[in-house]
């Protein structure tokens, strides 16, 4: 298993934002994260990315406990935050070259990945354009490259298609879908949008903090109903 | 090692394009304390008189004694304005980008610091040249011993910005913070006006500008100017920046949630 949650809980004071957390996703597995708002998806993204801790539960990821080896799990992820991270006042190249940096990757055989990962994603030819010159799909698809640039198994998504318009956001959910099938990534997509889910993805339904489905897309909802089964699932949300 | 290393240069690369990027910050940076030399200073000239003290082995004129004092301001600024910087990454999500690369976090912090700190420095030179343009010039000796006192007193103003931003939540908060940690620290000090002076006034505000950090770091820069050691100024700015430091990296422990935010 290339990634596992196993009773994964959080909480903010009283309120408890995860609770007893468990799923795994196998290797060159696409996984949705469905969830409304406030279901407890930024809470454990912030703790598969070490920016919270939490004694109750545990996090492996490519076989590494991400509180016992932190370094070598994180060394074995790409992150797309939903806010985003890009310095609009640098051009693509450089803000690759500074995520590559912190991984470790310089010189030759930085600016090898680099190129290769542009080139992955398709933006190989705005390389030296500033970020602000970019729209939102492009900056999205500069994120994702910027990701896989140390080449992790693991490739972590919170919410990548907010703020895109229709024709971005299928774009890129097809690109990542692709990367999956072709390089043998992992994805942890979270999402509250159903149609960016495939019928043969694994999909994950958190609500309030639980787990309420976990499996594949067309076996929690046959005949491609996974919205009315969504919203059957989260019905109390509003 | 290498990895470490390779990381630090990034991450003081790209501070200073993003420096060189805003040009408006440079200059607002340099114009603040050549209002104070060339306005200010020259204002009070007449109204104080400066008995020789240690390192000056002669009398000097007023905008020679504020010149270590704006240095002081130059760092202090920049250690503020990074701090907000920091406040701004993490709300803006670049701080996440950071603290999530797989090295140790006090190192990626410590790496975030000296960027700043290396900024700063090279404006307090362009300070130095303006004042020196203007006819207040240092032995030239001092010019370098003035670079590790610089880089200390920056590192333990920009060390106070560090733990102030992990225990600002929110950007908002941020400018009371300013006017409660700037200005007290800038005027209850020796940046402006000798503590002897000030003990003539009141005994109390002489003892507060004695412990006060900046008082040290000043003084050092003041020292080093002139090609001199302070030890006690070195000692207590060095003993305030290894606290403001523990402070830091405190609050941006993970166990503490940092950008602790509701999910």
């Amino acid at each position: 298993m290339t990634l596992e949650v196993e009773e994964l809980s959080y909480a903010f004071g009283e309120r408890r934002a995860l609770d007893r957390v468990s799923f795994t996703v196998p290797e060159c597995r696409f996984c949705a994260l469905l969830g409304p708002n406030g279901a407890g998806k930024s809470t454990l993204f912030n703790l598969l990315t070490r920016l919270f801790t939490t004694r109750e539960g545990r996090i492996r990821i490519a076989g590494h406990d991400l509180s016992q080896t932190p370094r070598a799990a994180l060394a074995r992820i790409g992150v797309v935050f939903q806010q985003q991270t890009l310095d609009l006042d640098l051009t693509v190249s450089q803000n690759l070259r500074y995520y590559a940096a912190l991984h470790g990757l310089a010189g030759r055989e930085g600016e090898l990945r680099i190129a290769a990962a542009l080139d992955r994603l398709a933006i190989a030819d705005r390389a030296q354009d500033r970020v602000r010159e970019l729209n939102g799909g492009h900056r999205r698809r500069t994120e994702i490259a910027r990701a896989l640039v140390h080449r992790p198994p693991v490739l972590l998504l919170d919410e990548p298609t907010v703020g895109l318009d229709a024709a971005a956001r299928a774009a890129i959910t097809d690109h990542v879908h692709a990367l999956c099938a072709d390089s043998g990534l992992t994805v942890l997509w979270a999402t509250h949008l159903t149609d960016e889910v495939a019928p043969t993805d694994q999909v994950v339904i958190l609500h309030q903090g639980r787990v309420r489905a976990d499996g594949e897309a067309g076996e929690i909802a046959p005949g491609g109903r996974l919205r009315a089964q969504f919203l059957a699932l989260t019905a109390d949300a509003a | 090692m290498r990895h470490w290393l390779v990381a630090l240069w990034a991450i003081v690369g790209r501070e200073a394009l993003r420096f060189l990027h805003q040009r408006g910050r440079f200059f607002a940076a340099l114009v603040r304390p050549l209002v104070w030399l060339l306005v200010f200073a020259a204002g009070f000239r007449a109204a104080l008189g400066l008995s020789i003290t240690p390192p000056y082995q002669t009398y000097i004129t007023y905008e020679v004694y504020i010149v270590p004092g704006l240095c002081g301001m130059i760092l202090l600024f920049n250690g503020m304005q990074s701090s907000l910087s920091l406040v701004y990454d993490r709300e803006m999500g670049s701080m996440r980008l950071l603290l999530t690369a797989p090295l140790p976090r006090w190192w990626l912090l410590f790496c975030k610091l000296l960027a700043g700190t290396v900024i700063s420095i090279l404006q307090c030179y362009a300070f130095l040249a303006v004042a020196a343009i203007y006819g207040i010039v240092m032995p030239w000796y001092g010019y370098l011993a003035v670079l590790p006192a610089l880089m200390v007193a920056g590192l333990m103003l920009g060390a106070l910005g560090l733990a102030l931003s992990s225990l600002v939540k929110q950007l908002e908060n941020f400018a009371g913070v300013m006017n409660f940690v700037i200005f007290p620290a800038f005027f209850l000090s020796s940046a402006l006006y000798p503590l002897w002076k000030m003990a003539e006034s009141s005994v109390l505000l002489h003892n507060i500008c004695a412990v006060n950090p900046f008082t040290h770091g000043v003084e050092l820069i003041r020292f080093a100017l002139y090609g001199k050691l302070n030890p006690a100024a070195l000692g207590w700015t060095a003993l305030a920046g290894l606290a403001f430091w523990a402070l830091g990296v405190w609050g941006y422990d993970p166990r503490r949630g940092m950008i602790r935010r509701k999910g």
